[in-house]
């Protein structure tokens, strides 16, 4: 207020945090926080401390002390990324009755002291990294925060277990839900399973009741057999175009009798829901529970679609149901926030030649066995080898194929353990065959799984630790004759076995959909390099992502069970719902303004914009940012030729007032040094 | 003395957008890679915000060299604003070498947030670079230095 002339006209605090021993062990924090204090009166430093755990309610309660004692106007705060405490240190500060963006965190944590070896270095990076955050926080703001109406629709990607959980507690809680599903009826990969472990209790049975809840919920519209194509806007506001593919079937008629797929003559290899090992026909529904209960014509396979003549289903149609000429429809919905639960593809076992599935007929997927074990499956049940009668008398199980593999995937699928411990047991119940698994490590951490592998191995499957080598026909004695030879090197006994079987399953792993970076960038989140989606805090915020609004849950976050997969469509349901309860979001007011007077109307600016937030007064020959819909990346900020545009918290004078604060050591080292020395 | 035997040990400014490349670098953090510490970070939201200014600001207030750190193209946060970046990276590659510095001290990295190892990778080639490079001379005249793949335009 009552500034002199040559005094600095902010009061600067600047907190040097330890983090325990993470900066500390490398950086001497004393040392920077007095540096601070004797080097950076000028720019307004008035107190300098380090503290232990900056974070914490004491540390933080030390920062709020001071702003009050010592009437500080801004705080810098040295520390973890901003990414991590930002809002943390921002809060403090607003509950001394600061303006929260008067603070400033940088980071000498992930930047520089789990980074450098170099003590000194270190150290002196510090510094510059501290001098430049009072550099810029001089030049900070007071700012408040947008606030925006939240849309209460949400719209959920992805109708297997995850989505349908986060459906129906979004639904229950009495708010709008839009469920779009790919495939013709939701149910996802649980739907194709047998039993689920450890309980056995069947998969089907736990699922289609809520399957049924999500068709009849009045607050869900399930838009299956359907696309995302587009999202514009942003939290709150999202506009998401999604591509309905035609059914060519009413479903306002259709009853749902059946009476078409009986009827259709065209025969079709199912690769999605029977995995392969059974067939459906050109009219169908997945599987018998579907919901919707309407089927879909298969445009490719259907005989009138590709010969033009046909047309048996519409013949028998009771109720006139069938229409084939529909079209894919387009529609917009507005929903307030996402949640993507797209699930996982199974690996592809065929990329290991020398486990000889697609080669050796004997050689199965887990999905395949899924299916054939499954009574509504293609075999009844009944677990049979490929010639689809005789039942094995031993079976050898295959763990990690695809998974822990440098070759192939690195991570653990997290489900191939007890999945094949299950299949263990199904064998073993079905067909009293001698049952081998063939593991690397066996991995049953949750609730209930490791009793259930205690009970697999009393029902005496037998174990062999190895990875398997090969899987072969190639007989080398007559014991061998006819079997399918595993070649494993037993680590426990030190020995190379090669075990005769008369089926092999194979536990292939969970990837990623072969589209997920198609899908992260159509949502604006970030994959990992495995293609998984990439969560706000891998501990602490699951289920958020960096993009507000956008929330990820089940195997799209990474592999998981079922039990994982459901708590995380609750767990984004819950967090959605406290949001839509708030009714309004407040936004970062990270935003560009243009000043009137400065501009010049060249437009430069205009085509910059990717999100058209510029809009241009032909009468006044000014631009002028819609706050709404500026996103604040600054691009038209960089781009105005007549400096007419501000980027709050990002602004010209901050980021050229960190650049010289970050130099200041440099300079001061090389005023020192004489040149040429 | 023992000055002269030390390294040179260059000072770089490092941009990096919010979205992909600060995280690049948390991840490297969170990751304990290690890397050179001779590149100080600022952060912005998008490597579009990346006004030339600020590079020549870096330069002429002692930097060695910049850094220009970004989402892959394709991958930006804001759809295509990393774009605005690589242009302006050719533009500003192109003036400073006119202005005598030469055109390794600017170098454009695109780094997704899943990269820190590549973020650090970099970091580490780039310091090298920079370090072969010698101390920013601006005596150098501008005409000394070759422009790959831009002679022509340079000549006039």
């Amino acid at each position: 207020m009552s500034a002199q002339e040559n005094k600095p006209k902010e009061r600067v605090g600047v907190y040097v945090c330890h983090c325990g021993t993470n900066i500390a062990g490398v950086v001497n924090v004393g040392e920077v926080s007095k540096w601070a204090s004797d080097n950076m009166k000028d720019e307004g430093v008035v107190i300098s401390r380090d503290y232990k755990f900056m974070c914490s309610s004491l540390g933080q309660e030390l920062i709020q002390k001071d702003i009050k004692e010592q009437k500080l106007t801004r705080v810098v705060v040295g520390a973890c990324s901003p990414h991590l405490h930002e809002r943390t240190f921002r809060n403090a500060c607003k509950g001394a009755g600061l303006n929260p963006y008067l603070c400033e965190l940088v980071s000498i944590r992930e930047q520089d002291s789990w980074v450098h070896t170099d003590k000194i270095a270190a150290t002196e990076k510090a510094k510059a990294i501290i001098s430049g955050g009072v550099a810029r926080v001089i030049h900070h703001e007071a700012l408040e925060p947008l606030h925006v109406p939240i849309h209460p629709a949400t719209l959920i990607v992805g109708g297997g277990i995850a989505g349908i959980q986060a459906a129906l507690e979004i639904a229950d809680a009495g708010f709008p839900v839009y469920l779009v599903e790919r495939e013709p009826s939701i149910g996802g990969h649980m739907a194709q399973f047998d039993k689920t472990f450890p309980t056995l209790d069947c998969s089907a049975c736990i699922l289609t009741p809520k399957m049924v809840d999500v068709g009849n919920h009045k607050n869900i519209t399930m838009l299956t057999y359907s696309e995302v194509q587009k999202v514009d806007g942003y939290v709150g506001n999202f506009a998401v175009t999604i591509k309905k593919r035609a059914r060519y079937v009413k479903t306002e008629d259709c009853t749902g009798c059946g009476i078409c797929w009986e009827k259709c003559p065209k025969k079709v290899i199912d690769d999605k829901f029977e995995a392969g090992i059974g067939y459906r026909k050109a009219v169908y529904t997945p599987f018998p529970q579907a919901v919707p209960k309407y089927p879909v014509i298969d445009d490719i396979n259907c005989t009138y679609f590709v010969k033009g003549t046909c047309k048996a289903c519409e013949k028998f149609c009771p109720t006139n149901a069938i229409d084939f000429t529909q079209k894919d429809e387009i529609m917009t919905v507005e929903v307030g926030n996402i949640i993507l639960a797209t699930g996982w593809d199974l690996f592809d076992a065929r990329r290991v030649p020398n486990y000889g599935y697609g080669r050796l007929a004997n050689v199965f997927t887990n999905m395949e066995f899924e299916r054939m074990s499954n009574s509504a499956g293609p075999t009844g049940g009944n677990i049979v080898l490929r010639d689809g009668k005789t039942p094995p008398k031993s079976v050898g199980i295959v763990h990690c194929v695809g998974s822990r593999d440098k070759n192939y995937n690195n991570y653990c699928s997290a489900i191939c353990c007890m999945q094949s411990l299950k299949f263990a047991h199904l064998v073993h119940e079905k067909t009293g065959a001698t049952v081998y698994n063939f593991y690397i490590d066996i991995r049953t951490p949750a609730k209930g799984y490791d009793e259930f592998y205690q009970r697999i191995i009393e029902e005496g499957t037998l174990f062999v630790r190895g990875k398997v080598a090969e899987v072969t026909d190639a007989a080398r004695n007559p014991g061998e004759e006819g079997k399918l030879i595993i070649q494993v090197e037993d680590t426990l006994v030190g020995k190379q076995r090669r075990i005769p079987v008369d089926m092999v399953i194979l536990s292939a792993g969970l990837e990623p959909r072969s589209d997920s970076k198609a899908l992260a960038k159509t949502f604006g989140i970030s994959c990992s390099a495995d293609g998984w989606f990439i969560e706000r805090h891998p501990k602490l915020d699951p289920v958020a992502t960096m993009t507000e609004g956008v929330y990820i849950a089940g195997c799209v976050q990474g592999p998981k069970d079922i039990p994982a997969s459901v708590a995380q469509g609750a767990a984004a349901a819950a967090r959605i719902l406290g949001k839509i309860q708030q009714k309004e979001i407040a936004l970062e007011p990270v935003r560009a303004t243009i000043h009137e007077e400065q501009c010049s109307g060249c437009r430069i600016c205009n085509t910059m914009c990717p999100f058209n937030a510029i809009l241009f007064h032909e009468d006044k020959m000014v631009s002028e940012v819609n706050p709404a819909l500026c996103q604040g990346c600054g691009t038209c900020v960089a781009a105005c030729p007549a400096g007419a545009i501000t980027g709050t918290g990002f602004s010209n004078e901050q980021i050229l007032s960190q650049i010289d604060g970050l130099l200041l050591l440099t300079l001061d080292k090389k005023e020192t040094v004489p040149s040429g020395s | 003395m023992t000055e002269e035997t030390k390294p040179f040990e260059p000072v770089i400014i490092g941009f990096t957008c919010n979205w992909c490349s600060y995280r690049a670098a948390d991840m490297a953090g969170i990751a304990r890679m290690k890397y050179a510490p001779n590149v100080r970070l600022i952060r912005l939201m998008c490597s579009g915000r990346l006004d030339p200014t600020f590079v020549f600001k870096a330069i002429a207030g002692g930097a060695d060299a910049v850094l220009v750190s970004g989402c892959h193209p394709g991958d930006c946060h804001y759809s295509t604003q990393n774009y605005k970046a690589m242009r302006r990276y050719h533009l500003m590659k192109r003036v400073l070498t006119q202005m005598g510095v030469e055109p390794g001290r600017l170098k454009l990295l695109w780094a997704s947030a899943a990269e820190g190892q590549i973020f650090a990778n970099e970091i580490n080639k780039f310091v090298e670079e920079v370090r072969a490079l010698g101390p920013l001379n601006w005596n150098q005249a501008g005409a000394e230095i070759p422009v790959e793949g831009a002679v022509e335009e340079v000549k006039v």
